[in-house]
């Protein structure tokens, strides 16, 4: 590839991409992320004011969009995964889910191309606003005495416990929030450098010295076109995964028994 | 000595590759069970469901661990 890459396009993508340049200058205190996530609040925001601002019986189009995503993290996420208890946590997870979707789905859209999720910064304060909300509803039902008890004690035989009590620690209170942020961070970062790889590659095999090179571009162009596809489907899904693996834990601090 | 190959980049996209290998049969293994058992038994889809989350997440936490202890043991 090197021999290839004599053109002034820099070819091996690399974290580097991700650092874009700041838009007013002096510090990066604006820059496109910065932007990207104030567009998707305000769309979200005048988007769900809309649609229910005049609520009809027979729902306009507007409403019918709002009243779909509402219900299907409603019943589909909150309901299945929580049970009836669920619902009330149905606004939160709602606006969770259409923010993801929003933010993650920005990575496909042309002229942005970019989602904020790609930086470590977006889902973890996301993961943590969630940890706090599972371990504050347990806390709030059980007691933390009770809580802790329910979460790091699995009904076993108490010479398996020593082992346990760690493990379980381990995986409840640090690896959940942890793994909630880098997932969502590892798909996204990981989604613009493969379309990066695809595009910029179809350039620098274009500016290839051999002939028969030249056209291979094609093939990593339709790559990048098809790859753009595949993208589509990892936001929505990522979204769900996120506001499920939430509910999840909800759900686990809210039972009753192990 | 004369270079007729040469390899350059970073070792642990190699290792992430293989420490991803794993990861990958279980989350296999996780979503095959759950379509396996909701094919025989089809009303025992939403019971099974949590748990399929919750290993899936157990699960891709290895991988994710991985991912995290390429960037830390350079």
């Amino acid at each position: 590839m090197t021999v290839l890459a004599e053109s002034n396009i820099p070819f091996p993508p690399g974290v580097e991409d991700f650092y874009l340049p700041s838009l007013f200058g002096g510090g990066n205190w604006v820059t496109k992320f910065t932007l990207m996530v104030w567009l998707a609040v305000a769309v979200l925001i005048v988007f769900f004011l809309m649609a229910y601002r005049d609520p009809k019986l027979v729902p306009t189009r507007i409403q019918w969009m709002a009243e779909s995503v509402y219900g299907f993290v409603r019943t589909g996420i909150a309901e299945d995964m929580i049970g009836h208890a669920g619902l009330r946590f149905a606004p939160y997870l709602t606006t969770l889910f259409s923010f993801l979707l929003l933010t993650n789905i920005f990575g496909i859209i042309p002229f942005i191309q970019i989602s904020p999720n790609s930086h470590i910064a977006f889902p973890a304060a996301l993961a943590v606003l969630s940890y706090l909300i599972f371990n504050w509803v347990g806390v709030r039902k059980h007691g933390f005495a009770k809580y802790m008890r329910n979460s790091l004690i699995p009904p076993a035989p108490w010479f398996i416990l020593p082992i346990l009590v760690p493990i379980e620690f381990f995986s409840t209170f640090i690896v959940r929030p942890f793994t909630l942020a880098v997932r969502l961070f590892a798909n996204m970062f990981a989604g613009h450098v493969i379309l990066l790889v695809f595009t910029l590659g179809g350039f620098v095999l274009l500016g290839a010295e051999n002939v028969l090179v030249k056209p291979v571009s094609l093939i990593s162009w339709v790559m990048a076109i098809a790859l753009t596809f595949l993208e589509a489907l990892v936001a929505l899904l990522q979204a769900y995964v996120f506001v499920v693996l939430t509910s999840s834990y909800v759900q686990g601090a809210l039972a009753d028994e192990h | 000595m004369l270079d007729l190959a040469a390899v350059n980049g970073s070792l642990s996209a190699i290792g992430y590759g293989l420490a991803a290998i794993g990861p990958a049969i279980g989350i296999g293994l996780v979503f095959s069970a759950y379509i396996q058992s909701t094919a025989r038994q089809p009303e025992s889809s939403r019971m099974t469901l949590p748990y399929v989350w919750v290993g899936f997440a157990l699960i891709e936490a290895l991988a994710l661990l991985g991912i995290a202890f390429g960037f830390v043991f350079k």
